[in-house]
């Protein structure tokens, strides 16, 4: 991998760090008038998800992490592994519990998904920003409330629990911020 | 997207024309000329933390370079006979990018003939005070600034002892077996952030060892110590200035002392001014300081960034 210099660090520039791999996210350049420059710089550990911040003396170089963000469609867990497919070169991966994390909750067969793979090994994986699953268990709908706040929790298909209107109802496919976690809309099948 | 737009907005434009203005109106008061030196040099600093940018020479051959502070053209003015003057130019540094830097910056630059280091420290408070409304200054030495936040002699403490101070303070991801680098660190990264950002800090009598172009004197405790200071606000570095060295002997000594460092680090070896060196002999007791014109700017306009005070930062031209 090529080294990158300090006046090269980007934020979301993957550099190795103590042989882990790292996400930069600040780079603040400190230099006095008269004297030494420093980059005071702020990376997320990718394996922990620890973030550190380090001094470096400017003009310094870290060798760049073999990591690249894989847009890939998620097929199926076996049990044990989440397996990913690349849509075009139908070459697959497999992810353990460690790696897909919180990402399970939201994860859709055909779904394509961002996988982070570090020497081609996923690291981590990062659902669509919306996803449509179904409810597969909730307190029955209230007809007619459609207009009035109140929340009722919902199980969905993936194990999520999310917060829907009260005139939602058991079977219903509905559109969620994987971000927030966030109820949308309800979508018509 | 919208990158042809300025990055600073049109108040901040107008703050900024307003305090060139303040600041013309205040050296006209006091009687000192404005004066406008080259921005293209043959021959650059010699200081081994500040690179210049090169340029192509006019005549086509050889190299030159975009000067990274009008000192030694102001200084053979001096020299000349001009008497007390002042500039406001761009000044340019290799590689300085960020959150207060950018490459191409202004500078407000300033000598005075026969006034002493504390009267200049009054007009370096009174031209700060045009951006931050008034405010207290308090004077310290480099010696107390580092007894207070580093619990350590700046002039005595051992390298170990600077690099434990240091280590405490921060994840270090270098290490060096130069004292000067460690003073800049903890004085950049320590100091700096913990003094009191409502009130002008004027921190004096430097290390020897960081005199840049400043005389040397031996202070109260016996200790050699740089005529210098620095003036602080807002958490920012913003002046440095210097009772200005006038022995051509020592500044042989101590650009020789600069290539080497350079050497050593595998830098460059920039010509030497064959101009000031001639001129040196001529140049008149005076003190001088250099403040950062966008961070007054930033000050007079609470910014947090360069950007949000200049129209085009390095990434927009």
């Amino acid at each position: 991998m090529a080294n990158y210099s300090t006046n090269e660090f980007r934020n979301g520039l993957k550099v190795m760090l103590d042989g882990e791999p790292c996400s930069i996210l600040e780079n603040e350049f400190v230099k006095p008038g008269k004297g030494q420059a420093f980059n005071r710089v702020r990376l997320r550990n990718l394996n922990s998800g620890r973030v550190w911040e380090r001094t470096f003396k400017s003009g310094e170089s870290l060798e760049g992490a073999d990591v690249v963000d894989q847009s890939m469609e998620y097929l199926y867990n076996d049990g044990e592994f989440y397996h990913f497919m690349d849509p075009e070169s139908f070459e697959q991966v497999q992810a353990d519990a460690k790696a897909v994390g919180d990402a399970s909750l939201w994860l859709k067969e055909q779904d394509v998904c961002t996988v982070t793979l570090y020497n081609g090994a996923p690291l981590s994986v990062t659902p669509p920003n919306f996803v449509e699953l179904p409810i597969v268990e909730t307190d029955p709908g209230v007809k007619g409330d459609t207009a009035q706040g109140g929340t009722k929790p919902a199980h969905l298909s993936t194990g999520a629990v999310v917060k829907v209107p009260l005139f939602i109802s058991e079977g219903e496919v509905i559109k969620v911020d994987t971000r927030t976690g966030e109820y949308q809309n309800r979508v018509k099948s | 997207m919208s990158e042809w737009r300025p990055t600073a907005d049109f108040a901040a434009l107008g703050r900024r024309a307003q305090l060139l203005s303040q600041i013309r109106q205040f050296f006209a008061a006091r009687g000192v000329l404005e004066v406008d030196t080259p921005l293209l040099a043959s021959a650059p600093v010699t200081d081994p933390n500040i690179e210049a940018i090169t340029a192509q020479s006019p005549s086509g051959e050889g190299q030159m370079y975009l000067q990274t502070s009008p000192e030694f053209a102001m200084k053979r003015l001096l020299a000349a006979g001009s008497g007390p003057i002042y500039q406001i130019c761009k000044a340019f540094r290799q590689g300085e990018r960020g959150r207060r830097h950018n490459p191409e910056f202004t500078m407000l630059e300033w000598y005075r003939p026969d006034m002493g280091l504390d009267a200049l420290i009054d007009e370096v408070a009174a031209v700060v005070a045009l951006a931050s409304g008034s405010a207290d200054v308090a004077r310290m030495t480099y010696q107390q600034v580092f007894e207070m936040h580093c619990h350590l002699n700046p002039h005595t403490a051992s390298l170990v002892e600077l690099k434990a101070c240091a280590g405490q303070h921060l994840d270090l991801g270098f290490d060096s077996d130069d004292r000067d680098l460690w003073l800049q660190l903890l004085m950049s990264s320590v100091v700096e952030p913990a003094l009191d950002p409502e009130q002008i800090s004027i921190v004096c009598d430097f290390p020897e060892t960081q005199a840049a172009l400043a005389k040397i004197a031996v202070n109260g405790e016996g200790q050699r110590v740089a005529r210098r200071f620095e003036a602080f606000y807002a958490g920012m570095e913003l002046a440095n200035g210097y009772d200005e060295l006038r022995d051509a002997g020592e500044l042989v000594r101590r650009i020789g002392d600069d290539h080497r460092r350079r050497g050593l680090s595998g830098q460059d070896l920039p010509p030497i001014d064959r101009y000031l060196l001639k001129a040196m002999p001529y140049l008149p007791e005076c003190t001088g300081v250099a403040i950062g014109f966008d961070r007054l700017v930033m000050i007079a306009c609470k910014a947090e960034r360069i950007d949000q005070v200049i129209a085009f930062p390095l990434e927009r031209v």
